[in-house]
């Protein structure tokens, strides 16, 4: 679980420039939901890969303890694919500077 | 040198867990994984720490080996069945150092570590005993490993393969997108190499993909097997595991990597390079 009252999703963004860098993150959490905030146990080495618009291969990371990952991409479209063990998860996403894409993924 | 030889499974690898001539070995650039959890009885090399010389930018020495493998209690008669990460990139990489050095029998698993996981096998934080041996190493074999004059000379003559990323051999990056961009003082590419990225060789879940496929994709991509093949990439791992593809399960025998790679080519004064895709 969760500690009370944290907001699921990716790492801080302390420190990173979001006026120049396309992050997408997240956080890979088992099911969970209370009071419509996912509160699953956080999924410690998932493998979260990323592909271009084509398909093709970017990069992978494992997840770190509370189920966080990061890339930092372009612009354009990408997706986000989480393996972990029993669950495969695709996600389309297309980040902006500014605005973090930030997901949860719940599997 | 075939697929039968120097790759395992991960079922062989829970029917041999407790087969004695048997050590697994999980080598990565972050071992700290390992000490979160690794397969029973596996023990572990730091990529940097334990085969970096340190000093000087090589392997480290032969006794240095040596000692290396006998405090970790390897013999000469030892399987040693490797494994890692990062879709085993250092665990290939190792397995080219085990071959330099002339270990007779060095495996490695198929998927590595990420396969063993995604089928949810279990992990251990006891830390194995291993009793010390006596390892007597060859002498170093280069005829798996190039050198940067070699490459130089080899530009329009032999195959190379670029297997960074497709970022990474435009230019437009100096090293893998979610790295610190350290890399050679200049980006770019070896004139003349193609660029066959790693990841092409393996399947989504850490596996090799099958033999005909890995022979189409580097025929397809113009590389021609009746001729000599250096793989590179930054640092000489990511092509470690293009070399394996290459050298083990294909069988080429005429297929070196370069590990001075990029950090040594794209410093390089004088030498020729290529921008774009």
């Amino acid at each position: 679980m969760r500690t009370c009252g944290a907001t699921p999703g990716g790492p801080s963004l302390d420190g990173v420039d979001l006026k120049t860098q396309y992050v997408i993150q997240g956080a890979v959490l088992r099911a969970g939901v209370e009071d419509g905030v996912p509160n699953g146990a956080p999924v410690g080495n998932a493998y979260v890969r990323l592909l271009d618009s084509s398909g093709e291969f970017t990069a992978e990371v494992p997840t770190n303890d509370e189920g966080q990952f990061r890339f930092f991409a372009g612009p354009g479209q990408w997706t986000v694919v989480v393996l972990a063990h029993g669950a495969r998860e695709e996600i389309m996403v297309s980040p902006q500077t500014g605005t973090p894409v930030d997901l949860v993924v719940q599997i | 040198m075939s697929r039968a030889t120097s790759l395992v499974s991960i079922d062989w690898v829970q029917e041999n867990l407790s087969n004695p001539k048997v050590v697994l070995v999980e080598v990565d650039e972050d071992t700290s994984l390992y000490e979160k959890g690794h397969i029973a009885g596996a023990i572990t090399f730091h990529w940097r720490n334990d085969l970096q010389d340190g000093l000087i930018r090589d392997l480290i020495s032969k006794e240095k080996f040596e000692a290396l493998l006998s405090k970790s209690g390897i013999s000469n008669g030892s399987t040693v069945v490797l494994y890692g990460g990062n879709n085993n990139w250092f665990a290939t990489y190792a397995f080219w150092y085990f071959k330099i050095y002339g270990h007779q029998d060095v495996r490695l698993i198929d998927g590595g570590r990420k396969l063993w996981e995604l089928k949810g096998l279990p992990l251990t934080t006891d830390l194995p005993k291993r009793e010390a041996s006596r390892y007597v190493a060859k002498e170093r074999d280069n005829s798996i490993r190039a050198f940067r004059d070699e490459v130089v000379a080899a530009i329009g003559v032999k195959n190379i393969v670029d297997v960074r990323s497709p970022q990474e051999f435009s230019g437009e990056l100096a090293a893998p997108a979610h790295l610190p961009q350290e890399g050679g003082q200049i980006k770019g590419h070896i004139p003349t190499a193609k660029n066959i990225p790693w990841s092409k060789a393996a399947n989504e879940d850490g596996t090799f993909r099958s033999n005909e496929e890995l022979s189409e994709l580097y025929k397809a991509a113009g590389v021609d097997f009746t001729k000599e093949t250096i793989a590179y990439c930054r640092i000489g791992e990511r092509s470690a595991f293009s070399w394996f593809v290459l050298h083990e399960l294909l069988n080429l025998q005429n297929v070196v990597n370069y590990d001075g790679s990029w950090t040594e080519y794209g410093s390089l004064v004088g030498v020729p390079v290529a921008v774009g895709a």
